[in-house]
């Protein structure tokens, strides 16, 4: 199998689908000739033209809301905005219009639209480019929010949401366009609201997504040396949540930590604990249930700082180490 | 329409919108939007599929005075412009956001003046002028189908009632409101014009607005006897 970054599974996921559906278009700022901020649109232009690749002003409102009212006659908008952070700038029309528009008209309106957010900290970026604010765009009944880990994920995961008659918000992270993984040549999709093993373990499950995985899945490759198996189960879509799988899982180890980078307060690691602990796999555990999460803080400039601001590998580890030995 | 302002099951929207979210999709008709403005960003959407589906419709999106106020006005007229896309921007102007006089609110009006900001003809209009409001509209139709681009009017009216149950008019005279009331009011200037061309006589007149009523009521009658919807089927719809 091809190895691809998680860049181009992006890329290529649109490029395909854009070939299949003529409904499908981008639309964004800088997404033509510069290939988008972060270069996942490059080359684009060239094969689709300026029409369904739709290059705007500096009107994040506009766009996503443009973006609704697109998707409610018919087509299937993708709209690139350049950083996470500016998604507060168009909250308005993701929110209140296209989250509610198919409840509040009685089931008579469809709203297929996707909304590309590439978020995260670890550039150095600072406080207004670097968040992570998947846990509100979760609070909002009518979005589906989809964080994926790996190229493969990444590719199968956009391809379902643009086929997805709902809006869906798509959290890219910034430091896994790098990333390679195998990624298939024939088309396949994954469906949203299935998490995935991404390694098996016995002692601890870890219920984490995004870049977290990725932290994850190093000190259970790590820990597994010495004995202690975790278990990481990424999300892979956050709302609809894999409530399911959660309990499965925690049933088989009897503990769980939860890691994400957004902010811990109202984070949804809460919502993870919660479906545990109202759940049967209750009675399965062993040890309380803990989180790991960005800490209170907005995401500072100074590397050492920003590294301290959301859990590194060294958190997860010395966390874990905690839970399994009852030293917490 | 009644029906679903009673929040009734038989509504456009099965009692989940209610007056300010109320619309009828499959005509066409995307909505009222409960937020101020809300429609100028969808009309954009809209303009794009009409553009890229090269059907023969346009956009129409009818806003008051106080949307002319919030940044999304002008993130979408900017947008139409350079896109030429086929919008009618119809702005009521009544006079009064809620209870904030446009005059106060507004560093320069006309607001069909800040449609030549964005290189988008701009016309201001007589709102009660039945016949006035009908040729202009028509004609903005004709340009925004043209190809050419987006056309903005702008439509002096009035709101008669408070903005909503809890207001009492502190911000204006009932001198002012019955002037609107009598003198300006659109449909008798227009009954009074039919009567000058000798088009219309009294008994006519009377029996438009018996049948309005009986319209009126029939609706009234039909919302009040409709069911409510289900409660069991409160969290249906919120995803396809």
């Amino acid at each position: 199998m091809p190895e691809i970054t998680y860049r181009e599974a992006i890329h290529d996921a649109m490029v395909e689908e854009m070939r299949r559906d003529e409904n499908v278009f981008l639309i964004g700022e800088d997404i033509g000739t510069y290939g988008g901020a972060f270069g996942v649109s490059a080359g684009m232009l060239a094969e689709f033209g300026p029409e369904r690749v739709r290059e705007t002003p500096i009107s994040e409102l506009a766009i996503v809301g443009a973006a609704a009212g697109a998707a409610m006659v018919g087509m299937k908008p993708i709209a690139e905005l350049m950083f996470m952070d500016f998604v507060l700038l168009a909250l308005e029309p993701l929110m209140n219009q296209a989250a509610k528009a198919r409840y509040m008209f009685g089931g008579k309106a469809t709203v297929p639209m996707v909304v590309r957010l590439p978020g995260g900290s670890g550039t150095g970026a600072a406080a207004q480019h670097s968040q992570s604010l998947e846990s509100m765009l979760m609070n909002i009944p009518g979005i589906k929010v989809v964080a994926p880990s790996t190229a493969y994920d990444a590719k199968g995961l956009l391809l379902s949401a643009i086929r997805d008659p709902n809006p869906v918000c798509f959290v890219e992270h910034k430091l896994l366009y790098k990333v390679k993984g195998e990624v298939p040549e024939d088309e396949y999709t994954i469906p949203l609201g299935v998490a995935d093993i991404k390694h098996p373990g016995e002692d601890i499950t870890v219920v984490t997504s995004g870049i977290m995985v990725q932290k994850s899945l190093a000190v259970a490759r790590k820990l597994s040396q010495e004995g202690i198996s975790v278990e990481v189960l990424d999300l892979r879509t956050l709302r609809p949540m894999d409530e399911q799988a959660i309990i499965k899982s925690v049933k088989k180890t009897g503990r769980l930590l939860v890691v994400h980078e957004a902010v811990q307060t109202g984070g949804w690691a809460g919502e993870v604990m919660a479906v545990v602990s109202s759940s049967e796999a209750f009675d399965y555990l062993d040890a309380p249930m803990r989180r790991l999460a960005g800490k209170d803080v907005p995401i500072p400039y100074n590397r050492f700082l920003e590294a301290a601001a959301v859990p590194q590998e060294a958190d997860i580890e010395a966390e874990i180490r905690a839970i399994v030995s009852n030293k917490y | 329409m009644m029906a679903e302002f009673l929040g009734k099951d038989t509504g456009y929207c099965h009692g989940r919108g209610g007056s300010m979210h109320i619309a009828d999709v499959t005509a066409n008709n995307l909505g009222a939007n409960g937020i101020v403005g809300g429609g100028l960003q969808l009309a954009v959407g809209v303009g794009l599929a009409v553009q890229m589906k090269k059907t023969d419709q346009i956009v129409l999106t009818i806003f008051g005075d106080g949307a002319a106020n919030e940044g999304i006005f002008h993130e979408s007229l900017n947008m139409a412009a350079i896109w030429d896309l086929p919008i009618l921007y119809l702005c009521e102007n009544n006079k009064y956001g809620m209870s904030a006089d446009v005059t106060r609110v507004s560093a320069k009006t006309p607001f069909k003046d800040r449609a030549a900001a964005y290189g988008i003809p701009g016309y201001y209009i007589d709102g009660n002028d039945v016949l006035a409001v009908y040729e202009f509209i028509r004609n903005a139709a004709e340009n925004a189908r043209s190809g050419k681009g987006p056309v903005f009017v702008e439509a002096q009216t009035y709101r008669y009632f408070g903005h909503s149950k809890s207001d009492r008019n502190l911000y204006r005279t009932k001198e002012e409101i019955d002037h609107w009331k009598t003198i300006e009011d659109p449909i008798i200037r227009f009954e009074k014009l039919l009567r000058t061309a000798n088009l219309i006589d009294d008994q006519s007149i009377n029996s438009i607005k018996e049948e309005m009523s009986k319209e009126i009521d029939e609706s009234v009658t039909f919302a009040e006897n409709s069911p409510e919807p289900d409660v069991k089927d409160v969290t249906e719809w919120v995803y396809a």
